[in-house]
Parts: structure tokens; sequence; C-alpha cells
């Protein structure tokens, strides 16, 4: 965990009165919905189809028990008991009342959250692999830089009214789990010939209406130079990137039309003035924010103790969730746990406070007070001694998040979609919930082996579904709810785009369609490892376009 | 921000004026001399002259209703039904339990 300072309890104590001030002078009519508008979307706060939506900030992914207790609070006080948990590591609230919005700000505050950069046209809340700093083979905790990014970015007066808003993703392992390549900018860690650690910098990744895998811009930049050379991108994007138009105002568009050649000339150009002044980070610095997070301390233990082989043997439910949630972690004698928020028949990403506060007890107890938000829409506990796994199992069953279904079939990542959001043009989350309940059984989620799903409920794309092994994009027509299905796309360290199959099909028939899909990959691939992804690699998109319209 | 009235109106069918309470962002439609929580409530127009008058008395408020709109309604035997699926969902609420199911 990182612990913050006393100018950063000021900086969102300040904000939460600044904005409490802000309501009161909308309530009152004294400022205009034109004039409040950008002063609630600098603080989260949406207007959806039936209410205001707050989103908050989970910086790369990390919460405290406390700060997950807070969450729950908020959900249960001021919304009606749950919260989303959404693809760049945020949390939503649907239901919040305006009048309301500054007390729940405030709560918030009180663990150092808030709503600050989930909106508007500046630098957002900065992601990364959600198992940070516990990942075997990890080169270093890729949160260290995420913070100093966060540090940097947050109300930074250049860059606060950019072009449009601006992401930007780090990993440090060799499997992408950040999904870099879909960023603004995507930061990989690495360690070049001489053994020096930086970063290779990716540029222009997003999706969207128009969407572009992102590109590398530079193979390796050292760690004093990382903040320089990503303030000179920006100054590029802000220079250049266009403000006339929202749909070409991305800096994937900027890159694309340049070039990516002009494009990085245009940013050593700007870069080679600056590189050497107050941006350059020395090691005292790094330091320092590197000392200002704590590690557990950890124990010697076995990897192999007798709790978990019992239990394992005795229990299928148990080892079936073992080898589905469990992933190895850099400590002997620890695992990493997903709890996956995807059970049968449920909104994908949604947590009741109920579920938010149990959690929080069991990270108290089994994981040194630490919580984890993936972009996949699921929660980790990441410092969990493999002997406990077998009782945290139970107590995570109990509140229905130990479904084994992770990077399975039905670990489907959802928008809100048109139940919610004003932007939608059709529904997900009822489309998710019944592919969950066709795919339920957990033998055949199996042995159909890795494959995600993806659903958005309009082109902006919240749901991915550029980058879902199979992508599902709502689209309306005369009236009616459409569905376009994409294969083949991908968000990890091989990133690509799905290709559309044919015609959309309506909203009764998009469960038909998967499964089609899902039994032609089986009756296709060569061996049951070869992954979906992998059979769509090699033949292409006909074999499953032709069974799919074969009859309709 | 171009103002909803700046828009071209065009009505293909009975229509109502909808918005959100600034309050709370609760779905209200525009009747005769206010507003109302409850779509049979709204007044209904029919042609772009009064379409155009009740959203103007609409947005006038803009400290009780933030974005009004025109949507398109159907009246079956006297009865305000939401024209399209979005306007159903604003109306009747989400379509899906409101919370995840637990074991």
């Amino acid at each position: 965990m990182y612990a913050y300072d006393e100018i950063d309890r000021t900086l969102v104590n300040e904000r939460v009165s600044e904005f409490r001030d802000q309501v009161q002078r909308r309530l009152s009519g004294e400022l205009t919905e034109d004039e409040f508008k950008s002063l609630r979307l600098m603080n989260g706060v949406y207007l959806q189809l039936h209410a205001y939506m707050l989103r908050v900030a989970i910086p790369y992914g990390t919460l405290s028990s406390a700060q997950l207790r807070k969450l729950a609070h908020v959900a249960r006080r001021y919304d009606r008991g749950y919260g989303h948990f959404t693809t760049r590591q945020n949390i939503q609230y649907n239901w919040i009342k305006l009048a309301e919005l500054p007390d729940a700000l405030a709560d918030l505050a009180s663990v150092g959250i808030h709503g600050m950069q989930t909106s508007g046209n500046c630098i957002r809340n900065i992601t990364t692999d959600q198992w940070a700093g516990v990942a075997p083979g990890e080169i270093q905790d890729p949160r260290i830089w995420a913070e100093i990014l966060r540090q940097y970015s947050t109300l930074h007066p250049e860059f606060s009214f950019l072009p449009r808003k601006f992401k930007i993703a780090i990993t440090a392992s060799e499997h992408d789990r950040a999904a870099i390549k879909i960023h603004d900018i995507g930061l990989r860690i690495l360690k070049n010939d001489k053994g020096e650690t930086g970063f290779e910098v990716l540029v222009g990744g997003g999706l969207g209406r128009t969407p572009f895998i992102a590109k590398t811009i530079k193979p390796f930049v050292s760690h004093r130079d990382i903040l320089s050379y990503v303030e000179a991108i920006l100054r590029v994007y802000n220079q250049y990137g266009r403000r006339d138009n929202i749909y070409k105002a991305r800096i994937k568009i900027l890159v694309h039309e340049l070039g990516i050649e002009k494009f990085a000339q245009e940013v050593e150009d700007e870069w080679v003035q600056m590189r050497d002044g107050i941006l350059a980070l020395d090691d005292a610095v790094v330091a320092d924010i590197r000392s200002r997070f704590t590690y557990p301390d950890y124990q010697r233990l076995s990897d192999d103790p007798d709790q978990l082989n019992k239990a394992k043997a005795s229990d299928p439910r148990f080892a079936m969730w073992l080898g589905n949630s469990v992933a190895p972690h850099r400590v002997p004698g620890y695992a990493i746990v997903t709890l996956s928020l995807k059970p049968v028949g449920a909104p994908p990403g949604d947590a009741t406070a109920e579920q938010m506060d149990v959690i929080a007890d069991l990270a108290d107890k089994y994981s040194f007070g630490e919580i984890r938000v993936g972009h996949e829409q699921n929660l980790a506990l990441p410092n969990v001694a493999r002997k406990d796994l077998p009782a945290l199992w139970r107590a995570l069953d109990k509140i229905g998040v130990a479904t084994p279904n992770v990077n399975l079939v039905t670990d489907i990542i959802a928008c809100p979609g048109l139940d919610y959001c004003s932007l939608a043009n059709a529904r997900s989350i009822p489309i998710a919930q019944e592919l969950t309940r066709r795919f339920a059984d957990p033998e055949l989620a199996a042995l159909i082996g890795k494959l995600h799903i993806n659903i958005s409920g309009c082109i902006n794309a919240c749901g991915h579904h550029h980058v879902g092994h199979i992508g599902i994009l709502g689209v309306e027509k005369n009236n009616e709810e459409f569905y376009q299905i994409t294969i083949g796309g991908r968000a990890d360290e091989k990133a690509e785009m799905g290709t559309l199959i044919g015609p959309a099909v309506p909203f009764a028939e998009v469960a038909d369609v998967i499964e089609d899909i899902v039994e032609a990959y089986l009756a296709l691939r060569t061996r049951p490892d070869e992954t979906f992804v992998e059979t769509v690699k090699r033949l292409g998109v006909t074999p499953f376009k032709e069974r799919v319209y074969a009859t309709r | 921000m171009t103002s909803p009235l700046q828009q071209k109106i065009k009505i293909t069918g009975p229509s109502i004026v909808t918005a959100n309470r600034t309050s709370d962002g609760a779905v209200i439609y525009r009747t005769g001399n206010g507003w109302s929580a409850r779509i049979a409530d709204a007044a209904v127009v029919r042609n772009a002259d009064d379409a155009r008058a009740l959203l103007a008395e609409a947005v006038a408020d803009d400290v009780g209703a933030v974005g009004a709109y025109i949507a398109p309604v159907d009246v079956i035997e006297g009865k305000i039904e939401p024209g399209n699926l979005r306007e159903h969902i604003r109306s009747e609420g989400v379509t899906i339990p409101l919370l995840p199911v637990t074991a």
C-alpha cells in the first residue's frame, strides 16, 4: 500500500469543500447546468439515464480494507447497496443524489479516495497490472511509476484541458494484464541490453469509434527520463490534437494521421529541449516514492501445505476453484486469489455493500489488508498464504465471489449498457446474464478453456469489445437492439482487433450465435489446449461465419 | 453547448418533453404547468410548434431540471407509453435485477 502524505490529504479535502460549494450554488440556481457540468465532471459526476453517476478512482487498482469498507458504506448510505467495478480500475455508483454527493465524497476523502481524474479531458486514473508487486517474474513494481505519474498528473494545469481524455497504463510483466496496447500511452517496464531498467513507450492505442493498437514510439526510455518523455508526448498532442471534432480528438487519430515516424520526431524535438530540466527524476525522488509503499511481512511458508492438499483431495469444488482462480505468487507459500464478480445470472463487475464488507474483512484476515481491482472487472486478494486457501474459499463461496470462471467463457467484461448509460444504444448486461446461464456448467466452461467475451452497448467501447476473443457491440436499427459480433481480438501483449463475422443479429439471437461460435471452435480446434483465439488465428473467421449464418 | 431549442425539431408522432431532476437526477416529465415523475402526467404534443413551446418552458427551468429533450410516445386508449426502449427503461427502470445473485 502507498501511504498518502499531508499534501495528498489536503488536496483531496480541499476538493471536497470546493465541490460542496459548487453543488450548493447549482442547487440554488446561482450556477447554470452549463456552468456546473464541467465542474461536476472534474469530480467524476455524470448524469445518466435515471440518476447521477459517481465514478471513483482506484489508483493502480490497489485498495486497503479500510478503503473497500468505505466504498461499501457509500453504496449503502448514498446509493442502492451496490457498486460497479469498471474496465479502468474505477468503481461507479449509479443512483447518487446530487445534494448528497458532497457528503459521499467527504466520506471517501476520509480514506484518501476521490473522483478526480475519472472524467473530463485530463490525464485519467493511471492503471496497471492488478498483480503488481506480487506477480512472479515481474521486473519491478509498476505501481511506483503509476504513483509518480499520478502525482505528476493530478490537477496538472497544462494538461487539464487536453483535446480529449488521456489514458495511461503500465505493466512490468511479460504477460500484459493491464491492456497497455489499447491506451493513449502504454508503458512496459523492461531491462535493456546493459541490464538497465527503463520503459518501452507505446502511443496511440485506443478503442471507440476508430480503434487502433498502440505503436512503439521509443523502445527504451530510462527511468530518469520517463516523466519528461511522457510530457513531450502530451505537449505534442496538446498542440496538434484536434479540438474541432470530438471524434478525431484522441491522440490515436493524431498518431495515425501524422504517422508514427513523424509523430516520434515531433516528440523527440520537444523532448531534447526539456529532458534535463525539472522533470528529470533523480534516484532520491524515486526512492522516496518507493519508501512510501509498504509491503507485507511475509513468513517462510510451505508452497505445499497439508491443509491445502487435504482440501484439494476431499472437495472437488475447492479443487476446481484452486485450479482456476488461484495464481502463483512471487513469494513461496503465498498465492494471488482472484475473486470472480461474474456469478451466473449477475451483472458483470457488480458487488454489493455486504460483499465488499466481507471481502474487506477477509483481506484483513488473509491478505495483509489489501485488495486489488482488475480491468477484467474482478477483484483480487494479492497476498494469501496457501495454507489459508481452503478457509478463504469457504468464506468467498458463501458470499458468491468464488465462481471458478476466471478467464473462462462466463468471465464476461460488460459495460453498463442501455440499462444505465445515456450514451448506449443497446443493453449489455442482459446479454451477459443470458450467456452466463447458457455456459453455467463449470465442466463445459473448463472444456472450452480460455475465452474472453466482451460486450459494449455502443461504439464508445467501454466493454472493450474490439479486443474480446468474442466481441459483442450493441447497435440500434429501426428502434430495435442489434449486435455486431467480432472474433479473434485480444487485449494482452499480442493485442489485436477482432474481425467482424457478418451482419448484426437481433437481441434474442445473440446467445444462440455465441453458442454456435463456441461449438464451431470445439469442432475445429486441433487439440484441447489450442485456445479459441489461436484457432481463429489459424483458420480466420470464415468457418465461424459459415456456421453462424448457414441457418440465419 | 448547443441549446436544444437551437436544434431542428422534427415530430413524427405524439411526443413529450422529459429531463432529469437537478437535485437527484430522477427522470421527470413536463406537464402543463410543471414537472411530474409519472409519464402518465406528461403533456403530449403533436406538432413541432407545440413541441418547441413545451421544450422552451422546460429549458427555462434550469434550476429544477437538466437536459430536457423531446421524446416519442405512443398514446394507446388515452394511456401514454414510452415510444422506444431507451424511454421505456427511463420510465420503468433497469431491465435487470438490481443486486447480483449471491449464493
